[in-house]
């Protein structure tokens, strides 16, 4: 694999009343694994369905139920780790995490405390081109989520929907590698779009199939090198955890709140304690969530109910084998192969079906900078006029291929080409008969073009005593010509044209 | 390990389970003997024993990824206390 050189960014420094202050920040994030059915039992994950009906008794916590482990889950998560180049161990197990409330029937979460699924691997953190951040991760594990509480049907009741309730998450625990708000907001992306090219998770934050809980803290300058260089956390501050973020923008606003916060704290002689806390968007502040305090008790231990997982190397190596391209992989190829920049590469790959467009495109119209370049701000940018996506786009590679191709070969002008995309776009065809049809072509007959150019001249006396004492005056007559052609001469051959009639 | 009636106070209040005041002695008590008897396993040397997880030797049954189960909300709000529009309901829990 190609890898493009990066250097890391500059942490975040906020100053305070009396110094500077540098934020750490580690992120958990629970993405929901993209499977048809719960991770123990058969009742479906559907997003939307009537309250209730996406239940079996195992869910609802019967007495007697049994879980039974969903494979196609286990294997979602290995396929995550390995695109995360994480260490996957043959051997976990479950745990129970007990805490009582009332959208948790069971009374405890099975979830994978002490033997995770998967290790240690790690995420490039795109910032801008040649910036990026390599964040850890520790670890990730697969658990149940719980069911949803709606508090806001009436004033004196709770009610509760089991739907959600033990449909299977991949909690992803990064190092806390990451300096600053962007920084975070850029980590949730890159792990969105990894899972997004693995199809492990659709990625939906407003769905909620991909929440992140942030552990923030600051300490002054020097104090987390010190700590990058021990991996001893007592020269870092005391952190607090803002719960349940679904969201880039709250989660940027809450680590701001959240590190001023800190530092007034700090400054003003107190003392941070190690807390969760819950962040208002209404308010644009985060508050402690009390309760959760004697909660955190969660006496973890094994799951009785199951066995430990055990999975087999040659099935983590055929699943490796099956994975695609990832984003960093595509992206430093589309840069070396079709002589790209980091940022266009950046832009196309954000999505698969991006690249893939992109991709055909080139296939058949060559020049991978003209065909990035019309992809970008001629097709996204009029996509995005009408917020379309690229599967809406009216244009096919094919014919947009085709409008590169007439480019290519001098058939059209720019400006023609622009008029013609219009065209394709509002009302579909093949470019070439398009161009044919309503003689669009470009005038490179220079003939034809000498022909005008003589009659504005003619026309223009003034202009032309003007244009011999002035040079720069000349580009007046190259416009009045394209306008008299309606835009379809060869710019280059009108250039040399009226230079020579006008003697310059 | 010794189980205080503050601890045992603590983990009926976990496990929401109301212990009267008066019985809170009698329930430390009670988590000491289980204790105490399990604490015996610790006079067994299990140096390079690897922990037994089923008395057979079984692999994790497995399901595959299809929807077998579920609509029939009415038989899973049917023990419910209180049950309005299809969802549980439950006294409010504030956060």
């Amino acid at each position: 694999m190609l890898d493009l050189s990066y250097e890391p960014p500059k942490p975040k420094v906020i100053a305070g009343a009396k110094h500077d202050w540098e934020l750490v920040i580690g992120m958990e994030v629970h993405a929901q694994v993209a499977s048809q059915a719960k991770l123990f039992s058969g009742a479906s994950t559907r997003f939307g369905a009537e309250p209730n009906s996406n239940v079996s008794f195992v869910d609802a916590a019967m007495p007697g139920m049994l879980p039974v482990i969903n494979e196609f889950c286990i294997e979602q998560a290995v396929r995550t780790g390995l695109g995360l180049k994480a260490q996957i161990n043959l051997v976990s197990a479950f745990d129970r995490k007990n805490y009582f409330y009332p959208d948790l029937p069971q009374g405890y979460q099975i979830s994978q405390l002490y033997h995770p699924l998967v290790g240690e691997g790690e995420i490039l953190v795109d910032m801008e081109p040649g910036i990026a951040r390599l964040v850890r991760i520790e670890r990730i594990h697969v658990e149940q989520d719980a069911g949803k509480s709606i508090h806001d049907m009436d004033p004196a009741m709770s009610f509760v929907d089991l739907n959600r309730t033990g449909v299977a998450l991949m909690e992803i625990v990064s190092r806390p590698d990451i300096r600053g708000p962007e920084e975070a907001a850029a980590y949730v992306t890159k792990l969105r779009q990894i899972l997004r090219y693995l199809c492990t998770c659709d990625g939906n934050m407003q769905n909620g199939n991909l929440r992140a809980d942030v552990n923030v803290s600051v300490c002054r300058p020097g104090q987390y090198e010190k700590y990058q260089e021990t991996q001893d956390f007592s020269h870092l501050g005391t952190r607090c955890e803002i719960k349940n973020m679904n969201s880039m923008r709250f989660i940027q606003a809450a680590i701001d709140y959240e590190a001023r916060r800190q530092i007034a704290l700090l400054e003003g002689g107190g003392s941070v304690v190690q807390e969760t806390r819950l962040y208002d968007p209404d308010k644009g502040e985060t508050r402690s969530m009390r309760s959760k305090e004697e909660a955190h008790d969660y006496r973890y231990f094994p799951c009785p109910d199951l066995l430990p997982l055990e999975i087999e190397q040659g099935w983590v190596d055929d699943i490796a084998a099956s994975l695609p391209e990832l984003p960093d992989e595509k992206k430093a190829r589309f840069v070396t192969e079709f002589g790209l920049s980091e940022y266009d590469a950046n832009v196309l790959t954000a999505e698969t079906v991006n690249a893939a467009y992109f991709e055909s495109v080139v296939r058949e119209a060559g020049d991978g900078k003209l065909a990035a370049n019309w992809v970008i701000n001629e097709l996204f940018g009029r996509l995005k006029k009408e917020d379309h996506g690229i599967d809406e786009s009216p244009v096919t590679p094919a014919q947009l291929a085709g409008i590169i191709r007439l480019i290519k070969s001098d058939a059209i002008s720019g400006k023609i080409a622009k008029d013609l995309f219009e065209i394709v776009y509002t009302e579909g065809g093949d470019p070439e008969v398009i161009v044919e049809e309503r003689g669009m072509k470009q005038v490179t007959d220079t003939g034809a073009i000498e022909t005008a150019v003589d009659e504005i001249i003619a026309a223009n006396p003034a202009q032309v005593e003007k244009a011999k004492q002035n040079p720069k005056l000349a580009g007046w007559f190259v416009g009045q010509v394209m306008k008299a052609t309606g835009g379809k001469a060869n710019p280059k051959a009108v250039n040399q044209i009226v230079s020579a009639k006008l003697g310059l | 390990m010794s189980i205080d009636i503050e601890t045992a106070a603590r983990v009926a209040k976990l496990a929401r389970i109301r212990v009267d005041e008066d019985d809170l002695p009698q329930l430390a008590h009670a988590f000491n003997d289980i204790l105490g008897f399990i604490e015996q396993l610790n006079e067994v040397d299990v140096e390079g024993v690897e922990p037994m997880v089923s008395v057979t030797p079984m692999r994790l049954k497995r399901r595959a990824d299809g929807v077998t189960d579920g609509n029939m909300a009415d038989r899973i709000l049917s023990n419910a206390p209180d049950a309005r529009e299809g969802f549980f309901a439950v006294p409010k829990v504030v956060e």
